[in-house]
């Protein structure tokens, strides 16, 4: 049996409230609760576990972010901490939460639109899928807020992130593509 | 997993497989890091060579588990997915042989790109749905980030094809270079065939009609034209015989690691 969970333990709903200002490394202005990375957070015994499911298979910023909530939860008095990596269900865009996206859209970065993942169907063919089709694009520009936008790269400053143009205010900006 | 035999020998021998192509591949697009024609590609070719070694971390990360459990090591001896990148030599590498092919030109990088994706999201998909949880993790984690790889050599190969007569001549010329390669990622032998059984992988041939699918439809609208079927080229996927650019490129690749065994930072 591991040792019970000490009495004065935080529950897990403060704990929740601590991840959630924790700032992603790469997008300071959401949390880490807000990028929807932090898929469990429980006590085992005297061990709290925190379950994570990285964004990108390639990430750099997966490791700094395990530091990350290491640090934090330590700097509230947890010192027994264990931090899984899960990887199924892949992690989509669609568990941002609704505060990650209008700081999103605030800071700059036009928000993923929901639920246009390009690989819902995974046992799709693929034959139907043409270039620059099912990535989901930007609603609005993040500046100006016109409509008229043009993308200019798939890829962005961060994995993350593609690069569109927009042609009312000519202005470039970042889009959380969908995923 | 169900019972029967044991399928350790072959799932590793596949784990091999996958890994090493997407860690070959990726090291080879990695090359173009600060030296592609315009800003916006190189970040594309840095982000997909990312993806790529992430990819890499999670097949041969399972691969050096699956190794640990069929030589009976316990925990602190068990092999990692770095001691699998950087301390095996040519002839253990399994990746095909399109993956260690030169990058030449940009037009041939995203040629090979082409090719390579168009097999990769198919297998994916079909992997995806394995009986082996750990495997349909993490092709359903892959198969969204090739999606996105797919999607941007597909769109280049047709833009730069159907594009100046100069770039058309290059993807022409790529196209006729490469295509010879394409054969050996549909061969089967006695590991594909009891991971098919099992129903842990596709049999590899099952997924040429979707492949060639996809190539006409692409290549046809980049005005390419693909080259008549000759042998396929292979040795790669079953280690028997790498072409001499594997060597190369794990000199450097691999460097660090025999230079300064165990170095970290």
């Amino acid at each position: 049996m591991p040792p019970p969970r000490p009495k004065s333990a935080p529950d897990i709903a403060r704990i929740w409230e601590w991840l959630d200002a924790v700032p992603d490394p790469e997008i300071p202005v959401i949390s880490l609760v807000d990028l929807g990375i932090i898929r469990d957070v429980a006590w085992q015994g005297d061990r709290l576990v925190v379950t994570v499911t990285p964004t990108y298979s390639g990430c750099p910023a997966t490791a700094v972010i395990r530091l990350d909530i290491e640090t934090a939860l330590r700097a509230q008095g947890i010192d027994k901490i264990e931090i899984q990596t899960r990887i199924a269900p892949p992690w989509t865009t669609d568990w941002l939460t609704e505060k990650g996206r209008v700081r999103l859209e605030e800071y700059g970065i036009a928000p993923p639109s929901p639920a246009c993942g390009p690989t819902g169907d995974l046992t799709g063919s693929p034959a139907g899928r043409g270039a620059g089709r099912g990535a989901g694009e930007p609603a609005r520009c993040p500046r100006c807020g016109g409509m008229e936008l043009t993308r200019v790269s798939q890829f962005g400053s961060t994995p993350c992130k593609a690069h569109w143009r927009c042609q009312s205010c000519l202005e470039p900006f970042d889009y959380f593509k969908c995923i | 997993m169900a019972d029967g035999p044991d399928q350790s020998p072959a799932l590793l021998e596949f784990l091999l497989r996958m890994g090493d192509n997407t860690l070959i591949l990726g090291h080879r697009v990695s090359e173009w890091c600060g030296k592609a024609p315009v800003l916006e590609e190189d970040i594309a070719l840095a982000n997909i060579a990312l993806d790529l070694i992430g990819q890499t971390r999670m097949w041969l990360g399972l691969a050096a588990e699956v190794q640990g459990e069929i030589l009976g090591e316990v925990q602190g001896d068990r092999k990692s997915a770095d001691d699998l990148a950087f301390l095996r030599d040519a002839w253990q590498f399994r990746n095909v042989l399109l993956c260690e092919i030169p990058n030449g030109d940009f037009g041939q990088t995203l040629m090979r790109q082409f090719l390579f994706d168009a097999w990769h999201d198919c297998q994916l998909r079909q992997l995806a749905g394995s009986a082996d949880d750990r495997v349909a993790a993490i092709a359903a984690k892959a198969a969204k980030e090739v999606t996105y790889h797919l999607d941007r050599s597909s769109g280049t190969v047709i833009g730069l094809g159907d594009g100046s007569p100069e770039s058309h001549a290059r993807m022409q010329t790529a196209l006729d270079h490469l295509y010879p390669y394409v054969g050996e990622l549909f061969l089967s032998d006695p590991v594909d065939d009891a991971l098919s059984a099992a129903g842990i992988a596709p049999d590899p041939g099952a997924l040429r009609p979707a492949y060639d699918a996809t190539l006409t439809r692409v290549l046809g609208e980049a005005t390419l034209v693909i080259p008549q079927a000759s042998r396929a080229r292979g040795g790669g996927r079953d280690g028997r015989m790498h072409t001499e650019h594997l060597g190369h490129l794990l000199t450097s690749m691999q460097w660090l690691q025999r230079a300064y065994p165990g170095a970290t930072w």
